[in-house]
């Protein structure tokens, strides 16, 4: 017995409801966030991911109230990213009821971001996003792209994943997203994961790409995550958090009950 | 019956709180950095995150390590992730940091191994001893941590329940009307929420 990989499902939040892009550009809506937390709390997930993508600032405040409903009724953590940029921002979602605060972008205009964060509000707050996209196949390398994947910025993301979580002050966790995968259903961007994974010290959390069970534990077994993110598969009923720990506990892998 | 929630500005002590509300509806709940307050409430939740030194720091401004130290000794306590550690003497972290000093021990840095730090995530707490905290809550029941240091105590006699990551630590202390806890019940369901039910009706 010893500590379980954990099943994270992630909402995309826009002014205050869940959506869900395909490849981050088609939005579909997925309902009202407190009732999908509270479902997937009862459902056994273990943690909750949510993907601010409001672009105004009353949305953002909407998302804040989110937040502080979900903290009222979800005992499990909370994670919020989406433009988080300053010091004020992680702050308004910690006091919101939010444990953890995904930066993204902000940390590649700012490199000096998750630092100061870190040594602000702890390494255990701070998880640092990355977003990345295969440049290369042989040999395998990966570059950092922003805004929804337009723009690329020509940093190599396992450099950048090592960059950012190195040292007292580096992020606590990371979040790890193919572009290439996110929505495509094929199942996780596994070199990706896998050299990501053995690259830092801190937990790497798979996301973009999972569209069947198997693919949680593949995540786990072959790209070496410590966690393991999805979403379509959890909105829209495909499958429960509770057949994913099944199907991951029938592969050896140790979760919570 | 008050409880007060030391809130010293490290930390995320809004969960506490929300979750601390949501077992004892009845009761008062104060997120409070107020001497005179935490000295009055029956009940006294001691959270932290961060670094322990950031950490002492912050109790200093706030004036707060007498407080800290009479009600440890005179009613019911938890400590949760920092508040364990900081009942200790002295810490490897911030190149050494000296802790409250209420128990004997140590706090010290997870060895470099394969394994990934920060330990983080659902781990299962054996009970060392049996305790009214407990109660309720099976043995090997998961809850929820984060953290980068433990606490190696002088005194076996305080260790109430343990977690293994690479290595046995304890994870959980206690003595007389005190009680301590390295993961978070705040964020641990229902596991979590019974620790802290228990401790609403810990009657010492």
């Amino acid at each position: 017995m010893s500590l379980a990989k954990r099943i994270i499902p992630c909402l995309d939040v826009r002014d205050g409801r869940v959506v869900k892009g395909v490849q981050f550009v088609d939005i579909k809506d997925a309902g009202d966030p407190v009732e999908v937390a509270k479902s997937y709390d009862e459902q056994g997930a273990d943690e909750i991911t949510f993907l601010d993508i409001t672009a105004s600032h009353e949305g953002r405040d909407t998302t804040i109230h989110m937040v502080e409903s979900i903290a009222e009724q979800v005992f499990i953590p909370l994670t919020v990213g989406g433009g988080i940029r300053r010091s004020e921002d992680v702050r308004a979602m910690l006091n919101a009821g939010a444990d953890k605060v995904a930066v993204n972008s902000a940390a590649i205009h700012n490199p000096g971001l998750i630092n100061k964060l870190s040594e602000k509000f702890g390494t255990q707050c701070i998880v640092i996003a990355i977003d990345a996209k295969r440049v290369s196949d042989s040999p395998p390398k990966w570059e950092i792209f922003t805004h929804g994947g337009r723009n690329k910025t020509g940093i190599d993301a396992v450099e950048w994943a090592v960059k950012m979580t190195e040292g007292e002050h580096g992020a606590g966790e990371v979040l790890l997203t193919s572009m290439d995968c996110d929505g495509v259903k094929t199942g996780f961007d596994l070199a990706l994961t896998k050299a990501v994974s053995a690259a830092v010290d801190v937990p790497v959390i798979a996301s973009g790409g999972v569209g069947g069970l198997e693919h949680l534990s593949e995540g786990v077994l072959e790209g070496g995550a410590d966690a393991v993110l999805a979403a379509s598969i959890f909105h829209f009923g495909e499958y429960t958090i509770a057949e994913a720990k099944s199907s991951m506990r029938q592969n050896g892998i140790e979760v919570r009950d | 019956m008050a409880i007060a929630i030391i809130d010293y500005g490290m930390g995320n002590v809004r969960s506490v709180q929300k979750a601390i509300e949501h077992v004892a509806p009845n009761e008062q709940v104060f997120l409070t950095d107020n001497a005179k307050i935490i000295n009055d409430a029956d009940r006294v939740v001691f959270p932290g995150q961060g670094a322990m030194g950031a950490c002492m720091q912050a109790l200093n401004e706030h004036d707060l390590v007498g407080t800290i130290k009479q009600a440890a000794h005179e009613k019911p306590f938890l400590g949760i992730c920092l508040g364990l550690q900081l009942l200790f003497d002295h810490s490897q972290e911030n190149g050494g940091t000296e802790g409250l000093s209420i128990l004997a021990g140590d706090v010290v840095h997870f060895p470099k191994n394969e394994l990934k730090i920060p330990h983080m995530g659902w781990n299962t707490v054996k009970h060392i001893i049996d305790h009214p905290l407990w109660h309720n809550i099976e043995d090997n029941s998961r809850f929820y941590s984060v953290h980068s240091y433990y606490v190696e105590e002088s005194d076996s006699d305080v260790v109430a329940g343990s977690t293994n990551y690479g290595i046995d630590f304890t994870c959980a202390v206690a003595k007389d009307n005190m009680f301590a806890v390295q993961f978070h019940p705040e964020k641990s369901q229902h596991d979590g929420l019974q620790l802290l039910t228990n401790f609403a009706n810990w009657q010492v």
